[in-house]
This record gives structure tokens, C-alpha cells and sequence, in this order.
């Protein structure tokens, strides 16, 4: 049995966004402080801290997750993919293009999380129709476009404006 | 906002689980999805020496028909308990409440039978327990036993989980021919908690009505057709309700009137 003690601090090795990383960290170390504190990827924002908000979303074996709510230990082994992986060497990628055309952020500090949840959306079902994507937005919380933006965006890219 | 210091376990097989559950007691808490755990960890409503994880464990993840009921592993997430294909024909109010469970981003990680051992009454999960008169299989050291809905549930976020057991599965009654099914909910935000969750499932004999989200453990009645106002609104008052600050008292009797009476008519139409 894998077992680690608290106050000390454990090995961990994934690959984040396509590159190994590895670190040490305590149990009790929440992967949001992982990624920005120990790994240096400030992407993901930290919001509410217990799930509640979305704005740490990520996507961990592809599923979209609340980082807040994992711990960096469990990540061994595991693929993590954060805002940081979404643009490519052109330019953005459709979504982050998307919501820059339609005004989907303002702040932008819950576009992070929103764009790991539509990224996991689109990959699994590219064909999702307004119902479905405001459902899936429904996990996050903002507080500057009155989410119209977004789904405006997300609507363009999931082919349905 | 940080959960205090933990050890973490990350047991083989449910016997490793158990056996460190049988020495550290109290102390454990048993971590699947950590979707309810790890937020009251990280508001330190909860305090675990040691936190044993069974998200891994493949004994766990198994969703099969046996004797009459769907039985979920512990470690089935929300997530893929509603993909199963079969759910819509076997159970269809399962189908139908499982949506309103949480949010796309924590049914992916939160279990079925992590929701059932939180316990909060204000969620779907215990209230299709309660309705469809399901069971939880319990595991220790000392054995299994099976728990009916009715005695699993105690009160608000109790249950009659022991502090060296866990729960290995959860039994949810197939719907029978001829049964028709409803439910409808009312939050702030769909996917908040419930402030009223109305189940219904009957055939032509009668309808059993389920409310989650007004008293401390899900409130269930069963009524003969025809069911009439009266019926309802006595049911509305039994439910003991109190004001808090999502609802009022006589808000949360009114939406289990009006969601009840909707739900209970779509039962007889489907049926009829």
C-alpha cells in the first residue's frame, strides 16, 4: 500500500500539458497550489477553494476537475492539461480565439477553468448544441460578461451561430 | 481554504482499506471522488488524521443488475453511472435525477455512493435511495452486511456508517413494467443544492412521492390514485420544513405542493 505521512513531502511525477514535471509535495497540498506554487504554471486561478466556482478547472486524463479539490499526490503518473497547453505556436486555439471575438471575458479570471471544461465538451461531444454548453458553463461562476459572451463563443466554435 | 495536515493511504484492494479503517477508526475517512470530503476538508469542517483513497481500486467500479437492482460500486463516479446505456431502460428516474446532481466538472470525480455517505439531505442521490427503497452494502473487518435505505439514512449528513466500515456498493431497484417516473427540482442555480427535490414513481395502484432539500433526511409517502390536493398539502405540512437563507418555510411547502402535484400528474398520464 501506498502510504505517505503527513509533514513530509512525496515525490510526484506527471505530465503537464505534454512535458514530465515533477516536484514534492506534502498530502495536504492541493494540486491548484501544486501548479502555480511549486510548478510555476499560473494559468490556473484559484477561486473559492472548495469547488464551488470553477475557476481552477482543469482537465486530468481528459476529464475537466476542480484542481482545488485533488491533491498533488494523487497526480503521480496521471496527464494534466492546463490553459497553458491550449495555444499553439500560431496563435490561440479556436475557443480562446472565439471568446476574444465575442467579449467572453472581461477580467478574465474565470476564463482558465471555462476553457478546460469547453475544450473536454468539444473533444467528447463537438456537436453540443446551447442547452448543453450552458449546462456544462453552469460549473463556473463569472462575474463580468453575464456569461452571453461565452456562450456566443462557444456556440461559433461548436458550429452552431 | 487549505485542508490541515493528512495522511494519505492509497490502498490495493478493499481488505487494505478495511484493515486500516479497523486500526485508525474515527480518524480515517474514506476519500473517493472528494468532491463533498475535500471541500469540507478545505473549510476544516473536517479533519481526518489519514485519508484512505478508493478511487483506484477496480473491485469498486463495477455497475451490474443483481436480484432486481442496479448495484453501483463505491468507486463509480456520477460521470459514468449516467453513461451506463442501460440506465434510461432500467431505472428511468435515475436517468432523470442524475443530471441535477452537482455540476459536469464534479460528477467526472464524485461517486454515487460518496453522495449516499455524505448524506446531505438536499441532495438527489439519498432522496432516489429513500424513493425507490434501495440499500447500501456496508464492509469491515468483522463482515458485510446491507443496510435499507430507511435505517442508512439517520439525519442530516449521519448515516449508519460505522467508524470501521465503508460502503462497497449501493442497490437501486429497477423499475417494474408498467411504472412511470418523474422529478423535478428547484435551486438557485441548476446544480446548486436543492431547496426542493420532488421524486415520484407509481403504477396503477398508486404513486410514492419523494422530497429531498426540506427535512433532515428525505420525506417519503405513498398515496392511492386519486391523489388530490389535500393529500399533498398534509404532506407539505408533515415534512416540518424550517426558513434558512436559500427559502422560507411556506416557500418550500408551496414548491412541494405545486413541483408534487406536476410530478404526480406526469406519473398518471405516463401510466394511464
Amino acid at each position: 500500500m501506498r502510504y505517505l505521512e503527513a509533514g513530509k513531502r512525496h515525490s510526484v511525477r506527471f505530465t503537464l500539458n505534454g512535458r514530465s514535471v515533477e516536484g514534492e509535495a506534502e498530502p495536504r497540498l492541493l494540486l491548484s497550489d501544486f501548479l502555480r506554487h511549486h510548478l510555476g504554471a499560473f494559468g490556473t486561478h484559484v477561486g473559492c477553494e472548495h469547488g464551488s466556482c470553477g475557476a481552477c478547472t482543469i482537465r486530468v486524463d481528459g476529464k475537466a476537475v476542480r484542481a482545488c479539490l485533488l491533491y498533488a499526490v494523487q497526480m503521480d503518473g496521471r496527464v494534466v492539461e492546463t490553459v497553458e497547453g491550449l495555444a499553439n505556436p500560431d496563435g490561440l486555439d479556436a475557443l480562446q480565439a472565439a471568446l476574444q471575438k465575442h467579449h467572453g471575458l472581461q477580467c478574465g479570471f474565470c476564463t482558465p477553468g471555462i476553457l478546460m471544461s469547453l475544450s473536454q465538451l468539444h473533444d467528447e461531444e463537438p456537436k453540443a448544441d446551447e442547452a448543453r454548453i450552458r449546462d456544462v458553463l453552469s460549473g463556473h461562476i463569472c462575474r463580468c460578461t453575464g456569461y452571453h459572451g461565452i456562450v456566443q463563443a462557444a456556440l461559433e466554435v461548436f458550429g452552431k451561430s | 481554504m487549505k485542508p490541515a495536515a493528512f495522511d494519505y493511504a492509497c490502498p490495493e484492494n478493499v481488505g487494505e482499506a478495511l484493515t486500516l479503517l479497523a486500526e485508525r477508526g474515527a480518524a480515517a475517512r474514506i476519500c473517493a471522488g472528494g468532491q463533498s470530503l475535500g471541500s469540507m476538508m478545505n473549510l476544516r469542517l473536517v479533519t481526518p488524521e489519514v485519508l484512505i483513497d478508493i478511487a483506484g481500486l477496480s473491485e469498486l467500479k463495477s455497475i451490474a443488475l443483481v436480484g432486481g437492482a442496479i448495484e453501483v460500486g463505491a468507486a463509480v463516479t456520477q460521470a459514468e453511472f449516467l453513461a451506463w446505456p442501460d440506465l434510461a431502460s432500467f431505472q428511468p428516474l435515475l436517468a432523470k435525477m442524475l443530471p441535477w446532481i452537482g455540476h459536469y466538472q464534479t460528477r467526472q470525480r464524485g461517486t454515487v455512493c460518496g453522495s449516499l455517505a455524505h448524506g446531505d439531505p438536499s441532495s438527489e442521490l439519498p432522496l432516489a435511495l429513500a424513493l425507490l427503497r434501495g440499500e447500501v452494502l456496508l464492509a469491515s473487518r468483522r463482515g458485510r452486511r446491507v443496510v435499507s435505505a430507511e435505517d442508512f439514512q439517520l439525519g442530516m449528513m449521519a448515516t449508519d456508517i460505522r467508524e470501521d466500515e465503508m460502503i462497497v456498493a449501493a442497490r437501486l431497484p429497477v423499475a417494474q413494467v408498467g411504472a412511470a417516473s418523474a422529478f423535478h427540482e428547484v435551486a438557485q442555480r441548476h446544480g446548486d443544492f436543492a431547496i426542493v427535490a420532488v421524486a415520484a414513481f407509481g403504477d396503477d395502484k398508486g404513486v410514492r412521492i419523494g422530497v429531498g432539500g426540506v427535512a433532515d433526511t428525505p420525506g417519503v409517502i405513498d398515496l392511492k390514485w386519486p391523489v388530490d390536493d389535500t393529500a399533498l398539502n398534509d404532506f407539505a405540512w408533515s415534512l416540518g420544513g424550517t426558513d434558512d437563507q436559500h427559502a422560507t418555510a411556506r416557500y418550500r411547502r408551496e414548491l412541494v405542493r405545486r413541483l408534487g402535484r406536476r410530478a404526480i400528474d406526469e406519473v398518471r398520464d405516463a401510466i394511464s
